[in-house]
């Protein structure tokens, strides 16, 4: 065990390291391109050599003596033949050569000017803003002069080649200036012929001079150069190219004073500008680029390895060629081998140059590109890893689950472990657990003995092991009923999206949920797979308890009412036990309540035939607190009214009992508790499975079907459309059609038949909609809220009417037609995708096509939408993710910036306060009002009410029983 | 606190409490309405108290993620190609998550500029008023007001304005004929050529004849705006109901927000747009806030997802203007100018962020949130903000 005491990162410095310190700290120089030698052993001063570190298990490091594991890996390092640019820097590179002086390196810009981008700099730093802007204005500025301001050189022009090529531009006197001379002397449109004497006296130039220089002989100085192209017009130069080798730029960058560099933002304590210009390559460990035995026994190298052993094939062949004294353009090719190689090296992606590619063809995935992107080092190994203690699978109902459990299969209890700190006080239990192995559920996996020695447990151990355990030792048991573990579907839009459950451990071999907790998962059971962690410290259990549990998480806070709650068929459900308020017997009614905690009937409502009856609406009315008080609207349409804790009136539907927002929940979660609330809603879907399976309930294609004289209503409806439509195209094409203001006559004519055709769909529904019984299935189901609506019923039984793309009538397809059965032009509402029967009725070889171009742009307006909307998610995290409320109401960012001075300008809580309705979080008339009239029933509730205590928040589910006495429900 | 009638006994409780001003004088208006004993009160406030302190921001809460995820999850519920403006049916408004996503990155220039109009009262009333308000506004070119045509033999451009539209569009001036010369002397100016106005017709040609000249100048002629505002192309008018009655409302195709400002008839107080670098130019970067807001939250409704807190915009708006200007939410914006290098890192452009710390030394005090969880230290936020700890002495009571 290291005896080092725990260390954190207190901050961390970046810079450009100096050759210097890549060499000392080198575990060794490479400088042999081979790996392994014949015999499999790696090869001294090879890229394997064992200083380097070790992947093999079994083997030492050589350098720091640990084992594969623990062995971090160490640095080498190739000495280059030559220097070669870094292409990181190119840019800088550039910059660094256009603003400093060519002869005395200093940055061509007066101290006065320094100062003042120094203090730019400062300023810039300071607020946090983009350094980059300054710097580059510095260079611009320093360009502008011809002439260094410190030593008087001029200044040439500098151009980048890129990746890595510098010249340097000159004007220099063009090798044809006798021709160019001439053909200026001869005559044109603006001049008479200017003979050699008449230059010469113009010039000042001896007139002999002046004949050499024609002929070529001699080569006209700068001053002589400048008073012939004055008298001439014309240009004598042209450019010359001068190619800076990196030797070249290192040299002129190590005669930059550090005073200078600071003006253009490098911190010449950390970064000098010659070490952009690399001497020694640093060779990374093996550990970071680990070779990987396939099955047949050969190796494969990694991707970097691969690259070095370039860099160093091409080095040595530099190092020979230049000692055998090779030819200067030998010597030129060979560097820029290798300055593409270290550059592919460290960058795999530049543009213009070609790839280096693996032998298959495959682009070699080098340093940058091990960084870069989703699945690179920064977000798909440091932001996010890869965990031990997780599971994954298929999910399944389970409606007999709690809201806050999950089932876990057996086999995914038995290999999550959590610790157990063996004492006198569970001793035996640790020994239980041991005892059982590994196998047998409530086993154990692992023991650690109290000096820290971990031992497996196995079949063959356990029991010996079992004695063995005593106070100080760990055990590793296997997740148990009760446990707390962390739950996650993907995509983990919402914090919803990751809750705590506890652990019911289960047969078979999914996870098992209750139907309650899909919304906030957004979760469905064809086929979904999700994700549980297992806590492995009590902090975190403590914390997902209290913070994360289901019940804690019932309340959204993106509109602060409830997500948790009926759906589907428990609205079916209780919309069916109540809306008709029909009766029960008393075994009916005790049937629909046996799943819950109550296990009295009431008084019963009243007696048919000698026998009592219960009303569907008294029975709900045992589910709620006995002092709730609600009126609203339910989504049916009725009114609800519950008085006391008794349903008097109205349909219980998805707006009462609903998740997103119903109302009943909701008032319970906010008024009593979230444990008050978790129990209701348990206790609802487990009377709304026992309702619907008295009443039965079932959806076939005949429920869609209407009556004839309904079909041929449907009918008349879309045949009146349809001549409507063809008045409407009739008056266009009689230049009648009067347009919309702002709008052409073709558009408007597209809308009013858009408009006629969306009507005559419409009325077909509400045809339809007429000769629907009010216990039609489908009905219930899109009155109540729990699943549909009237416009599917509409589909199904009138007409799907019209489909659009792009929001406008079909218009693509053939010249002027959308297929090739219709007239060209033909604007008609069938030529267009309006579909006049239902689905039911089945739809026409065309209307079927048409049907599918619409139903295809949903599919690909979801495909994108997802994408752009995870984009969106990313970037609103990655900009928020920092804001935090603080203690005195304030949102502030980590380093205390004052974002709002109080949150959302009230500092009221979204999850407290729904944005819907516009009442206020406290109501102080309503306190009032219940304060003077003591309508309190016991002292309990009072105090609650006043907010004398507060409520457990960590309860487990076993202990409702506890709860329920202690809150006098 | 004398305008209360009450007990100086609960007026020291009501004061003595940690409620906000507003509440503590709802308070006293509801215990002044009622006839309460100072036990009474007491519970009253107390109760009140406890659901004050209940509903609010738990300390330490990431408010920021919570806000980020409650705008960002409706994202995937919303469509991606709508237009069409809720109530004017003429005029097309990008909608859904491509606005949504304009809005957050901040566009110099959204996609479908827009403004809404409101008119002072007396032109607000009057649909004559208001039309003239309109014709200022309107980008009014050359075939809006009568038939151009070329002729090739004279090399000539002859315009016949229409003595209605002239009207129509110049109310307050009472000859068309002055209105000719006003078009013919804008043309002269704007192309440099010389013009001849007879009427309501403007003749003018090239200097030299050439085919390719008058077809040029015809091109020109057309682009010229002679009355109202050149980016504006079109205005619709629409009376819509208020709780004072009726009134026009001018909806714009187009925006020049600080220049409608100013046109007479204009109600500035009323008046906006859809583009918040506008608002910010001509009202600052308060208003550019409530812009943002209003815009965002006008957005989310119009999808249906109206159920969004309030609050959440707000958040998202204060981030984007706390530099006192509009920064975008991503790589451009907030995000590019953190101070953390391993943040900036590990959002875009990895390597470009890493080389340039090194260049210029940055250290990374490892303050935010993604830093700590790259080096593996617990985040400054929620439980892992919270320095206090129960000494292992101590008993707890």
């Amino acid at each position: 065990m290291s005896t080092q005491s725990p260390k954190s990162i207190g901050q961390l410095s970046f810079g450009l390291m100096n050759p210097e310190e890549y060499r000392e700290m080198s575990a060794t120089k490479i400088i042999t391109a081979d790996t392994y030698d014949d015999d499999g052993f790696p090869i001294d001063m090879g890229l394997m050599d064992p200083r380097l570190g070790v992947i093999d298990p079994g083997l030492e490091c050589k350098t720091c003596g640990k084992h594969s594991g623990s062995c971090n890996g160490h640095f080498g390092h190739i000495e280059l033949a030559a220097p070669v640019i870094h292409v990181g820097f190119a840019k800088l590179i550039r910059r660094l050569l256009r603003g400093t002086c060519r002869e005395c390196s200093r940055l061509c810009l007066t101290e006065d000017q320094k100062e003042e981008f120094r203090g730019r700099l400062d300023r810039t730093r300071a607020l946090g803003q983009d350094l980059n802007d300054v710097t580059k204005a510095a260079i611009r500025q320093a360009r502008k002069k011809d002439r260094c301001p410190h030593c008087g050189e001029t200044q040439y022009d500098i151009q980048h080649e890129k990746p890595t090529t510098y010249y340097e531009v000159q004007q220099v006197l063009a090798s044809d200036y006798p021709g160019r001379i001439a053909a200026a002397m001869e005559p044109d449109e603006n001049s008479d012929r200017t003979s050699p004497t008449d230059l010469a006296d113009k010039t000042g130039i001896d007139p002999g001079r002046i004949q050499e220089i024609l002929s070529g002989d001699f080569r006209p100085r700068q001053d002589d150069r400048t008073a012939i192209e004055s008298v001439l017009d014309v240009d004598l130069t042209e450019e010359d190219m001068n190619k800076l080798m990196p030797s070249d730029i290192r040299d002129w960058f190590e005669d930059i004073p550090n005073e200078d560099i600071t003006v253009i933002g490098i911190d010449p304590d950390k970064s000098r500008p010659e070490w952009m210009v690399l001497t020694v390559l640093p060779v990374p460990p093996v550990t970071a680029r680990p070779s990987i035995t396939l099955d047949n026994g050969q190796r494969s190298e990694d991707d970097l390895t691969h690259k070095l052993v370039d860099i160093i094939r091409i080095n040595q062949r530099f190092m020979e060629n230049r000692e055998a004294g090779a030819p200067q353009l030998i010597i030129e090719d060979l560097w820029e081998l290798l300055q593409y190689h270290v550059t592919t090296f460290m960058d795999n992606e530049i543009s213009g140059t070609p790839p280096a590619r693996h032998r298959s063809g495959r682009p070699l995935k080098t340093l940058s590109q091990r960084l870069k992107g989703k699945e690179g080092r920064f977000r798909g190994s440091l932001s996010g890893k890869r965990v031990n203690f997780s599971a994954r699978t298929v999910i399944s109902p389970d409606p007999t689950l709690s809201l806050n459990e999950v089932g876990v299969p057996e086999r995914v209890a038995t290999e999550m472990t959590q610790t157990m700190n063996v004492n006198e006080r569970n001793l035996d239990e640790a020994r239980r657990y041991v005892s059982n192995g590994p196998a047998g559920h409530p086993g154990a996996n692992y023991v650690t003995r109290a000096d820290g020695r971990r031992l497996k447990v196995t079949e063959k151990n356990c029991e010996e092991l079992a004695e063995k355990v005593e106070p100080g030792w760990e055990v590793s048991r296997h997740l148990i009923d009760g446990d707390i573990i962390i739950f996650n579907r993907q995509p983990s839009l919402h914090r919803m999206s990751i809750m705590a459950h506890e652990v019911v451990v289960m047969p078979y071999k999914t996870f098992r949920l209750n139907t309650v907790v899909c919304p906030p998962y957004n979760a469905d059971f064809d086929g979904d797979e999700m994700n549980m962690h297992a806590l492995q410290n009590e902090e975190a259990r403590a914390e997902a308890r209290v913070l994360m549990r289901v019940q804690e998480q019932m309340l959204s806070p993106r509109f602060g009412e409830n997500i948790l709650g009926a759906i589907q068929d428990h609205v079916t459900a209780t919309y069916l036990l109540t809306n008709q308020n029909p009766r029960f017997n008393e075994t009916q009614s005790l049937d629909l309540l046996r799943a819950t905690r109550i296990d009295e009937l009431p008084e019963p409502d009243g007696r048919e035939d000698e026998e009592a009856y219960w009303t569907g609406r008294s029975l709900f009315s045992e589910l709620l607190p006995d002092d709730l008080a609600l009126e609203f609207t339910s989504s049916a349409g009725d009114t609800v009214v519950i008085e006391d804790g008794q349903l008097l009136e109205g349909t219980i539907d998805e707006d009462a009992v609903g998740a997103f927002g119903g109302e009943i929940v909701d008032t319970i979660a906010k008024m009593y508790s979230r444990t008050r609330a978790r129990i209701f809603i348990n206790e609802v879907s487990s009377v709304a499975v026992r309702t619907i399976m008295h009443f039965g309930f079932s959806i076939g294609i005949d429920d869609e079907s209407i009556p004839a004289e309904a079909d041929t209503q449907v009918d008349e409806a879309i045949e009146n459309a349809y001549e409507r439509v063809g008045e409407l195209i009739g008056a266009y094409e009689q230049g009648d059609l009067e347009s919309l203001p702002g709008r052409t006559v073709d558009e408007t004519l597209e809308m009013k038949i858009m408009q006629t055709l969306g009507q005559a769909r419409d009325s077909a529904g509400d045809i339809a909609e007429d000769h629907f019984a009010s216990d039609n299935p489908a009905v219930i189901m899109a009155e109540s809220g729990a699943r549909g609506s009237m416009l599917n019923l509409t589909q199904m039984a009138g007409c799907v009417g019209q489909q659009a793309v792009r929001g406008e009538r079909i218009n693509r397809g053939y010249e002027n037609r959308t297929l090739s059965h219709f007239k060209e032009h033909d604007l008609s509402a069938e030529a267009h995708g309006f579909v006049e029967h239902s689905y039911r009725e089945g739809l026409e070889p065309r209307e079927f096509f048409f049907h599918a171009m619409g139903g295809r742009e949903g599919l690909v307006d979801t495909a994108v939408r997802t994408s752009k909307s995870g984009y969106l998610q990313r970037r609103l995290i990655n900009a928020l993710s920092e804001l935090e409320a603080q203690y005195d109401g304030t949102v502030r960012d980590t380093s205390d910036t004052i974002v709002q001075f109080e949150f959302g300008e009230d500092g009221t809580s979204p999850v407290e306060v729904s944005s819907s309705d516009d009442e206020p979080a406290v109501d102080v008339e309503a306190i009032a009002d219940q304060v003077l009239e003591s309508e309190f029933e016991s002292d309990t509730e009072k105090s609650r009410f006043l907010g004398e205590g507060t409520e457990p928040t960590n309860l487990s589910e076993h202990a409702d029983e506890w709860w329920l006495a202690q809150s006098g429900d | 606190m004398t305008e209360y009638d009450l007990h100086t006994d609960i007026e020291v409780i009501v004061e003595d409490s940690e409620l906000p001003r507003r509440l503590k004088d709802e308070v006293y208006s509801t215990i002044e309405d009622r006839d309460v004993t100072v036990e009474e009160a007491d519970e009253i406030l107390q109760a009140t108290e406890s659901q004050y302190v209940d509903s609010r921001v738990d300390p330490l809460d990431p408010v920021g993620t919570v806000s980020a995820q409650s705008i960002g999850e409706p994202g995937t519920q919303m469509t991606m190609n709508t237009f069409h403006y809720a109530g004017v049916a003429e005029i097309d408004v990008t909608q859904g998550l491509p606005r949504l996503i304009e809005l957050v990155d901040a566009r110099k220039e959204p996609d479908t500029p827009m403004m809404t109009v409101h008119l002072e009262e007396e032109y607000a009333e009057d649909r004559e008023k208001a039309h003239e308000v309109v014709w200022n506004i309107e980008a009014t070119k050359i075939l809006q007001l009568g038939d151009v045509s070329t002729n090739v033999a004279d090399m000539v451009v002859q315009v016949a304005l229409n003595e209605d539209t002239l009207r129509e569009r110049w109310p307050t001036v009472e000859d068309p004929i002055a209105v000719a010369e006003e078009i013919s002397e804008t043309i002269e100016s704007e192309l440099g050529v010389e013009t001849a106005q007879r009427g309501l017709a403007i003749q003018f040609g090239p200097e030299e004849p050439s085919y390719r000249d008058l077809l040029q100048l015809v091109e020109e002629l057309r682009e010229i705006v002679f009355k109202g505002i050149e980016e504006i192309t079109r205005v619709v008018i629409r009376k819509e109901e208020t709780e004072k009655g009726e009134e026009f409302v001018l909806y714009t195709e187009g925006s020049d927000f600080g220049t409608v400002l100013d046109i007479e008839g204009v109600d500035a107080s009323r008046t906006t747009c859809n583009n918040i670098h506008e608002i910010y130019r001509n009202l600052g970067v308060e208003a550019a806030r409530e812009a943002i807001i209003e815009e965002t939250m006008n957005t989310l409704e119009e999808q249906g997802l109206d159920d969004v807190n309030i609050r959440h915009l707000m958040l998202v708006a204060d981030i984007m203007t706390n530099e006192g200007t509009i920064e975008s939410i991503g790589r451009h914006g907030i995000s590019g100018s953190k101070d953390s290098v391993l943040a900036r890192a590990a959002f875009e452009v990895t390597v470009s962020h890493l080389l340039d710390a090194a260049i210029h030394g940055e250290v990374d005090e490892l303050e935010g949130v993604t830093e700590n969880v790259i080096v593996g230290k617990p985040i400054k936020l929620g439980t892992g903000d919270v320095n206090l700890r129960m000494s292992a002495n101590e008993q707890a009571d």
